[in-house]
């Protein structure tokens, strides 16, 4: 495995109702014991994943929201989410949790993962992959 | 071309198996080459031997089988999904204390390790789900 590739992981689906925002995090956390160069897409009902406030208590099952705090530590800090897909929801970035990451190349300042992007501009990131895993 | 291919939906409920089935052996009758096929999320239910559908259709689990025989495919099961949803091959059976296995001839269980190998190593990854 000697070049890196541009991994793009497009998440569209709520966090809880179907596994896939679940099981596709644990791809990325993986993931990223192979060094590539790693990004996150939110869409449609997957911005719901990034969402502050989170309480599973009432439907037993485990709130998995922490981990995505924990994505920067993997160097997974390119999280690009829609905004045509926040309007849509009612939502802005200040419903999303503040993700963030230390630039090594930067004093290890503390900066925000989360970037809103257009549908255009995520088409753009998606075209610029090497491989997109879609979730 | 080095292609690899991920199926996110179990046979039956959902025509991505059928589809990648389909996909796959058009891929290689063409010359080009499938180095992983790699099951997720509920694709790792095309894995289970266990399967009895009715006579009049098409075995799925079974074409899989004998394509991977035919072609020397890699047909990869994710352990963790794997572990959800009951795919059992004889060493995770002894491992978890399971009293039997299901996996189906020509399918193996490995880690998503494989996916990201198979991403990188092939020109093209195509996901097939919902």
């Amino acid at each position: 495995m000697s070049e890196t590739k541009r991994f793009l992981y497009v998440n569209r689906k709520a966090p809880y109702g179907t596994i896939y925002a679940l099981e596709s995090l644990e791809v990325v956390l993986i993931g990223a014991a192979f060094e590539q160069d790693v990004a996150l897409a939110f869409v449609d009902d997957g911005v719901f994943q990034l969402t502050k406030g989170q309480d599973t208590t009432g439907i037993g099952v485990k709130n998995f929201s922490p981990t995505y705090k924990a994505l920067g530590d993997y160097d997974v800090n390119k999280i690009y989410v829609e905004k045509e897909s926040l309007e849509a929801r009612g939502l802005t970035v200040d419903d999303l949790m503040p993700l963030k990451y230390e630039d090594e190349d930067d004093d290890w300042a503390e900066k925000d993962s989360i970037h809103v992007v257009s549908s255009q501009e995520l088409s753009e990131i998606i075209d610029q992959s090497d491989i997109v895993l879609s979730f | 071309m080095k292609l690899s291919v991920q199926i996110n939906e179990g046979p039956y409920t959902h025509a991505a198996s059928d589809t990648a089935y389909q996909f796959t052996k058009a891929a290689l009758e063409k010359g080009h080459e499938i180095f992983r096929v790699f099951f997720y999320h509920d694709g790792v239910n095309n894995g289970t031997r266990f399967t009895t559908p009715p006579q009049d259709d098409r075995n799925l689990v079974n074409l899989w089988s004998e394509l991977a025989a035919k072609h020397n495919l890699d047909l990869v099961v994710c352990v963790a999904a794997a572990q959800r949803r009951g795919i059992v091959d004889p060493d995770e059976a002894k491992r978890n204390g399971k009293d039997g296995d299901n996996i189906a001839p020509g399918f193996r269980i490995s880690g998503l390790g494989q996916l990201i190998e198979a991403g990188i190593q092939s020109e093209r990854l195509v996901v097939f789900g919902d």
